[in-house]
């Protein structure tokens, strides 16, 4: 579980340029973390490089938190 | 001038894609020709490229139908390692009066020359995200921009490809891909040369240049937007028509 987050974690700050402080399970991507949508979008393909499967479109439009992203891919 | 791009092109068996394929060649990609019914032709193609020295493939796929497209794309990535420029240039005319035009006439010519358009770009956004660099040149027609009588099908796609343009232009300007459509106007091909003398003449009337343009008159415009030389510009349709619609 840590695992996961952590790793999650690590693509958010690199990819959003934000601090590490700020990526909790609550963070929203476009409230908290400032992402546009086109930058979640990028965020979700590197996920699904990350973690090594896809995510079909309905289930990406669900991802609105760091929390959503990390329990999507531990439901899998 | 395109040395180590790698680039998909779409119809590219015949016509003003095969040209196109040709000119990127020239100028030092390595071309993914992609055809939907006449393999033989794009062997041909491919055969012309590799004597120019370049890396190429041919690629089935009919560009309406998603599956085929990421398939395909991801072949090309396969073989190529990154994609560069795509040219969306595949299109099929069923010419017909509104009046008489059938529902599917317009659905396919709609699904060919606009949702294949859509399809294809959506293929290889991905891949041009992650690259943070890309060219997307779309390939329209000055009937999208000035209608055109017995071709509401052709002329509702080839306008809203425009559209397309100008939306993934803005979408995807930040993530350094630039999106650009051409529009040519009478190009001779095997279509106009079938034309009598007496339409042939009733067209160059329409041209302030007075004369048909050449495929390869198009395909060096498509191989400027593909360019660096072209790093500042995204969103715009370039008419290709001697001056026919101004």
């Amino acid at each position: 579980m840590a695992d996961v987050f952590d790793r999650v974690k690590a693509i958010i700050v690199d990819r959003l340029d934000v601090d590490e402080s700020k990526v909790t399970m609550e963070a929203s991507f476009k409230d908290d973390l400032e992402a546009d949508s086109l930058d979640v979008v990028e965020l979700v393909m590197e996920l699904e490089d990350e973690f090594d499967m896809e995510i079909a479109d309905e289930e990406a439009e669900k991802i609105n938190t760091v929390g959503d992203a990390v329990n999507y891919i531990n439901s899998l | 001038m395109l040395q180590g791009k790698n680039a998909l092109v779409t119809g590219a068996s015949r016509g003003i894609g095969r040209e196109i394929a040709l000119e990127l060649a020239r100028q030092g990609a390595n071309v993914a020709v992609n055809f939907s019914g006449n393999e033989a032709k794009a062997q041909e193609v491919v055969e012309e490229i590799k004597a120019i020295g370049r890396n190429a493939i041919k690629v089935q796929a009919d560009v309406a139908n998603e599956t085929c497209v990421k398939e395909m794309v991801k072949e090309v990535i396969g073989e190529f390692g990154t994609l560069d420029i795509l040219v969306n240039n595949a299109g099929v005319t069923r010419d017909n009066l509104l009046m008489r035009m059938k529902e599917e006439e317009f659905d396919q010519v709609i699904n060919t020359n606009l949702k294949g358009v859509f399809i294809c770009t959506k293929a290889v956004t991905r891949q041009m995200m992650k690259q943070k660099s890309g060219q997307i040149i779309n390939v329209s027609s000055i009937v999208g921009v000035s209608g055109n009588p017995g071709q509401a099908n052709y002329v509702a796609a080839k306008a809203g490809v425009i559209g397309l343009t100008k939306t993934t232009a803005k979408e995807l300007a930040s993530r350094n891909i630039r999106v650009n459509a051409v529009a040519p106007g009478f190009i001779s091909t095997d279509m106009t040369d079938a034309l009598t003398e007496e339409q042939q003449a009733g067209m160059l009337d329409m041209i302030p240049l007075g004369k048909l343009g050449k495929p390869e008159e198009v395909a060096k415009v498509v191989r400027f937007l593909a360019s660096e030389d072209a790093s500042y510009i995204t969103g715009q349709t370039i008419h290709i028509d001697g001056g026919m619609v101004m």
